[in-house]
Order: structure tokens, then C-alpha cells, then sequence
């Protein structure tokens, strides 16, 4: 964790119109210096086109973009002490690994001996054989071009370095290994790094901070687990994975009603002026009973499915139209055969409570 | 009806033993391959075959002889193929400078306008090359568009620069220039746009762009422009004849004179096999140069 530090970059109300549309809407936003930032959203959240204007391939249409308090709006790319490591990676074709990790320190105009030092220096960093310095990076594999671009990056030697969803195109287990490659490497140079992905739990992985983006604006900022404790809305907490929500309007003190299920239940305080919204409980929080009291609440469904995810096994469980995800460790395994009827619940202190 | 049975069945017979002779490519490919031989090779053998005949004569059926290649050497022909090298090499250079920036609006800044404005320069492929040469005759020439215009408005009397060499190369650029230009165009839109950006970003300015990825990496399309224009002003007759006005005897002029005027067809097919030689010898060297194969599945 960084803080203390002073902000690296400094978003002030960063809107970006295509036409009519505002693909980014009023940003603010500090980034600290050092720290590894991700933006999460889905596709078509303005992501990409915010961190095309972080990196200066794109000009916001209001607002501004403060690099060390410095306005760097109209400041081209090619000026900009940052470096971005594209999503299809965009390497050089025609250009040799070694070519391309020295391509910036050749457009410096450095001395050839100290540029492929300095590729070197990176390539071994990077853990890429030292022989590949020679060999056509169309002819590396998904994971070794992914090195190259890492390292063709950092030979630039820039203040932040934008990442947009490069590990997107690799298959779950390269991408595993990777995700936690690059955090090392974060480490490793203590350099700023802003993130964009689709996948929150890439972004759980790998992040200081985490920002959530939705339809352009910024839903909720905060650290992994902030986000994962205290989803700010129902769009924050389903992207989160998969969690139970429940349709609630406001009842007694300390009680919300489910008109859906005919049923109420304890909930942890309600945020002021709440009428209606949304009870989140995360699959893990539930459990099976054995009798109703040993939860705060309860209900009694229909055993549907049940998956097998390595460690843990999930159930589907359906009560009426609703469906709710129940997921336990191996050595809980529930003994009950599909299609039997099953007592479930969670304790208030385990649920989410979220306005419309 | 009775005698059909019989037929099919000595047609599937005759097919059957083609069938044995042949494996299933080859027998499939043979009706493509007896159309090239007879529309392609056999043109071929017939000019080479006329090359080695006796002067002035049209038997080919004689005891080969090296008259009319040695006529080539002792008269003035070589001019004639220098200035057909010449323009065609001027041509080439000039369309790759005219073209580059339109083949680049073409495929990242027009946008949507692109089709339109390539439709621009398709058109004139839909009129006849002599007739537009000729217009640009009623352009160009003293009292036309042009000239006629000048004098008339500033009371200037200028030589036309009609019937000169820059003028045929004038002509060849406009007559080629869609052979350069979408060549060149599809070689630029494989250029990946986030390659450029990526090189941008690590700081290139927009000429060590160019330079160091988009003219390496459009480089396919601007070689196969290249050629097609260097062969097709290699080739080329018409703009001699109408904006040079004759005053230049290009190669081909010399070919169409002696297989026409004089009747002389051994040497005009003598001229054509060099002309090939030298068209062929300049392609090849480019081609091993720029492996086309590599290139383009690079991607």
C-alpha cells in the first residue's frame, strides 16, 4: 500500500463527448504516486477512452488532466513521460524483440552498445531468455509478447504506465501467472501503474486502489477490499461476481420486507432516507441450518444444481421464481440430493443493505 | 434414346482410363492448364519461335538464325529502350510521391468520405485511355483550354509544352495512377492504427513514425504498386504517341512499327523477347528482395 504520498495525476471533471454521447463524464480523480490503480467496467464504460486520454492519444473535451500539477491537456503523446502497453499489444512486426525493447532508446538517439545493454538488462528482468534478443517477435508465443511489451515499455523509462486489459486475449491460467509477474514487477520499480479491465477479480489481484466505472462516470473508488466489503450499489456489487441480491423496501426498524418472497428480514442499518433497494449477500455468507434459529434470517428452498468449483462447491437453490447461489467448502458438503427441499439463511452482519 | 446407353458408357469408360493416368488434382487442373497453355504459352513460343526466323520473312520453319537480335544491337534500338526505362522508372517515382498522401487520407482521414473520393479515381478507368489523352491534347494544345484561356485573359502568347518527354511522363503518371494508388492504399491499411500509436507514444515524432513503422510496414503494398506501374510504363505506347506526338519512339512504338509498317515481324519479335527479358530480370530481383509471401502473413 502507498499513501501518504503526494497524487502523480490529478483528474478534475474529465468529459469526453463523442457526438452527443459523453463516453467519459466529469471524473475526479487523484492517483497516487507508486500505486497500482485499476479501472474496472464493463464494456463500453468509457474505460478505454479515459485511459486513451490519460495517455494522450485522446483530448478531453472539458475538464483537465494534471500530471505533478502540471496541465497536460494538449500535450501530445509523444511528450508525455507516460507509456501505455496496449491490448493487442501492438508490437513492432517487422522488428526483432531486441528491436522493439529498444525502440524508444532509439528514438532518443542512445548509442547501440548501451541500448542493447539496457534490453538486455530488461529481457533478463522480465525473465525472457537472453537469445530472443534476435528473434522475430511474431514468432514469440502469447505470453513471451506480453514480456516484450512489458519491457519495451519500461525501456521508455516513464513516470506512469497505462495498461489497457493487455492480458485479456490469454488463456486463465498464463493470465494467473502474469497478473502476479506484473505485480512484481510493480514492485520491483515502484513505478505508477493505471490498469483498465473488465475483470474485477484481475483487478482484485493485482491493485492498490480500485475504481469502478459505469456509463462513463466513476461509481465507486476505494481499495480491493473496500469494494468488496461495501459495494456502494447493486451494478458495484454484481460485478463483483456472482452475489444474491434481494429486492427490499424499508420496514420495521432494523427490518427491511421482500414483497417477492412474502417474507422480512433483519438487516444491517439501513443508509438514511431508505426506501427501497437491494439486499446483497455474498455466496459464501450463506449457509445451510438445521434448525431457523442458528441464522438471523432464513428461507427454505428447492435444491436445484449443484457445481463443483475445485475447493468449494456451489448449490442453486430456488425459492419460488428466485434464484440464490449457497457456496460452501468441500469438507461442508451439503448431504441432500437435487430437487430436495433445504433450510438456508445468513446472519444480518453478513449482508449488504443498498439504495436503488 | 437406344444409342445414348451405349455412348455414357464409353464416355465414362474414356474418363476411367483418364482417370488412372491422372490423380485427382491433376486431372482437375487440366482443363485450366490446356486453356493457359493454348492462351498464354503458345503466344509465347510462336514470338520466340519469330525471333530466330530469317529478316522480313513469316516462316518460322527454318534453321534458326541470330540476324534479327544482332540488328538490334547495331541499330539505334537501345534509345528507344532506355527512354520506355526512363519514363517508366519516372512514372514510378512520381506516382509512389503523388500517391503516398492520398492513399494515407484514404485509409485514416476521410473517413467516410474515402468511398467516394476512391470513386473519383476509378471513374476515368470507365473511359477510353485515347480518348482522355486526347482531351488533355485540347488542354494543352496552343489556342486550347489552357494557352487559349492564358491569351485571352492576360494577353500572354505561350509556347505549348505539348510533344515533349515531360509531357508523356505527365501522361503516364495520370493513366497509372490507380495502379499506385490502391496498391498502396491496402499496403497502408495494414498498418495497424495501435501500432502507430504505440510508437508515438514511446516518443517517435510523426516522421520516425513514418520512417521506422509505416513505411516499413506498408512497404508489400507499395512494392506490388510499384511493379504493376513499372511494367504497365514499361508497356505503355499510347502517351508517347498522343502527348509525345511521336517525337519519342518508345520500345513498343518500335515493336507495333515493325510488326505493322514494316512488316518485319522476326524483328519486332526479337525486340518483344528482350523487352520481357529486361521487364522480367527487374521484377525478379525486386520480388527476391521483398519476399511477398512472408510479408503479407506476418500478420
Amino acid at each position: 500500500m502507498v499513501s501518504g504520498r503526494p497524487p502523480i495525476l490529478r483528474l478534475r471533471g474529465v468529459t469526453k463527448h463523442f457526438g452527443e454521447l459523453a463516453a467519459v463524464d466529469r471524473i475526479d480523480l487523484d492517483i497516487t504516486e507508486g500505486e497500482f490503480f485499476t479501472i474496472v467496467g464493463p464494456s463500453g464504460s468509457g474505460k478505454s477512452t479515459l485511459l486513451r486520454m490519460l495517455a494522450g492519444m485522446e483530448k478531453p473535451t472539458s475538464g483537465d488532466i494534471l500530471l505533478k500539477d502540471q496541465r497536460i491537456n494538449d500535450l501530445p503523446a509523444n511528450q508525455r513521460p507516460t507509456c501505455m502497453v496496449f491490448q493487442s499489444l501492438a508490437l513492432f512486426p517487422h522488428r526483432s524483440v531486441g528491436q522493439n525493447i529498444e525502440f524508444s532508446l532509439k528514438i532518443r538517439g542512445m548509442d547501440p552498445a548501451l541500448r542493447r545493454k539496457r534490453a538486455l538488462e530488461l529481457m533478463t528482468q522480465l525473465r525472457l531468455p537472453l537469445a530472443y534478443y534476435d528473434k522475430s517477435v511474431t514468432r514469440c508465443s502469447g505470453g513471451e509478447r506480453q514480456r516484450v511489451a512489458l519491457a519495451r515499455a519500461l525501456a521508455y523509462d516513464p513516470q506512469i504506465l497505462f495498461f489497457d486489459e493487455p492480458l485479456s486475449a490469454i488463456d486463465y491460467k498464463l493470465r494467473k501467472t502474469l497478473e502476479k509477474e506484473l505485480k512484481d514487477i510493480h514492485r520491483e520499480t515502484g513505478k505508477t501503474f493505471v490498469y483498465i479491465t473488465h475483470s474485477l477479480e484481475e483487478a482484485m489481484v493485482m491493485s492498490d486502489r480500485i475504481g469502478v466505472m459505469r456509463a462513463g462516470r466513476l461509481v465507486q473508488v476505494g481499495t480491493p477490499n473496500e469494494i468488496y466489503t461495501t459495494p456502494r450499489d447493486k451494478f458495484v456489487s454484481e460485478f463483483m461476481g456472482e452475489v444474491n441480491v434481494i429486492d427490499v423496501t424499508a420496514g420495521a426498524t432494523g427490518r427491511v420486507s421482500a414483497g417477492g418472497l412474502g417474507a422480512e428480514f433483519t438487516a444491517p442499518p439501513a443508509p438514511a432516507g431508505f426506501s427501497r433497494g437491494h439486499l446483497v449477500i455474498r455466496p459464501e455468507f450463506m449457509r445451510f441450518l438445521g434448525s431457523p434459529s442458528e441464522a438471523d434470517n432464513h428461507l427454505t428452498g428447492t435444491l436445484y444444481n449443484e457445481y463443483a468449483l475445485g475447493s468449494r462447491i456451489q448449490y442453486q437453490v430456488r425459492v419460488g421464481d428466485l434464484v440464490f447461489i449457497i457456496e460452501r467448502l468441500r469438507q461442508q458438503a451439503l448431504a441432500a440430493r437435487l430437487d430436495d427441499r433445504v433450510l438456508f439463511g445468513w446472519d444480518a452482519k453478513d449482508s449488504i443493505l443498498v439504495a436503488e | 434414346m437406344t444409342g445414348a446407353a451405349p455412348e455414357a458408357a464409353s464416355v465414362t469408360r474414356g474418363l476411367s482410363v483418364l482417370g488412372r493416368l491422372l490423380s485427382p488434382g491433376p486431372r482437375n487442373a487440366s482443363p485450366l492448364l490446356l486453356l493457359l497453355a493454348i492462351g498464354f504459352v503458345a503466344p509465347l513460343v510462336a514470338i520466340v519461335s519469330f525471333s530466330f526466323g530469317e529478316p522480313r520473312s513469316f516462316d518460322v520453319f527454318q534453321a534458326p538464325t541470330l540476324a534479327n537480335y544482332r540488328t538490334i544491337i547495331e541499330e539505334t534500338f537501345y534509345q528507344s529502350f532506355l527512354w520506355s526505362l526512363s519514363f517508366a522508372a519516372l512514372t514510378v517515382v512520381f506516382l509512389a510521391i503523388i500517391c503516398y498522401p492520398v492513399a494515407y487520407g484514404l485509409v485514416r482521414v476521410f473517413g467516410r468520405w474515402s468511398n467516394l473520393i476512391t470513386l473519383f479515381f476509378v471513374l476515368p478507368l470507365f473511359i477510353s485511355e485515347n480518348v482522355r489523352l486526347y482531351g488533355w491534347i485540347l488542354f494543352f494544345i496552343k489556342g486550347g483550354v489552357l494557352l487559349g484561356g492564358i491569351k485571352a485573359l492576360f494577353g500572354v502568347d505561350m509556347e505549348s509544352v505539348l510533344f515533349t518527354p515531360p509531357m508523356i511522363v505527365f501522361g503516364m503518371i495520370y493513366v497509372y495512377l490507380p495502379f499506385m494508388l490502391f496498391p498502396m492504399t491496402l499496403g497502408l491499411s495494414m498498418v495497424p492504427t495501435d501500432v502507430t500509436e504505440a510508437a508515438s507514444d514511446l516518443g517517435a515524432s510523426r516522421w520516425q513514425v513514418f520512417r521506422e513503422v509505416e513505411l516499413p510496414l506498408a512497404m508489400p503494398g507499395i512494392t506490388i504498386g510499384a511493379m504493376l506501374t513499372f511494367v504497365l510504363g514499361i508497356g505503355a505506347i499510347t502517351e508517347a504517341k498522343v502527348l509525345g506526338g511521336q517525337s519519342i519512339i518508345v520500345i513498343t512504338h518500335d515493336i507495333e512499327i515493325a510488326f505493322t509498317y514494316s512488316q518485319n515481324w522476326p524483328l519486332g519479335a526479337a525486340l518483344s523477347v528482350l523487352l520481357m527479358l529486361v521487364v522480367g530480370v527487374l521484377v525478379l530481383a525486386v520480388l527476391s528482395r521483398f519476399d511477398l509471401d512472408r510479408i503479407l502473413r506476418r500478420r
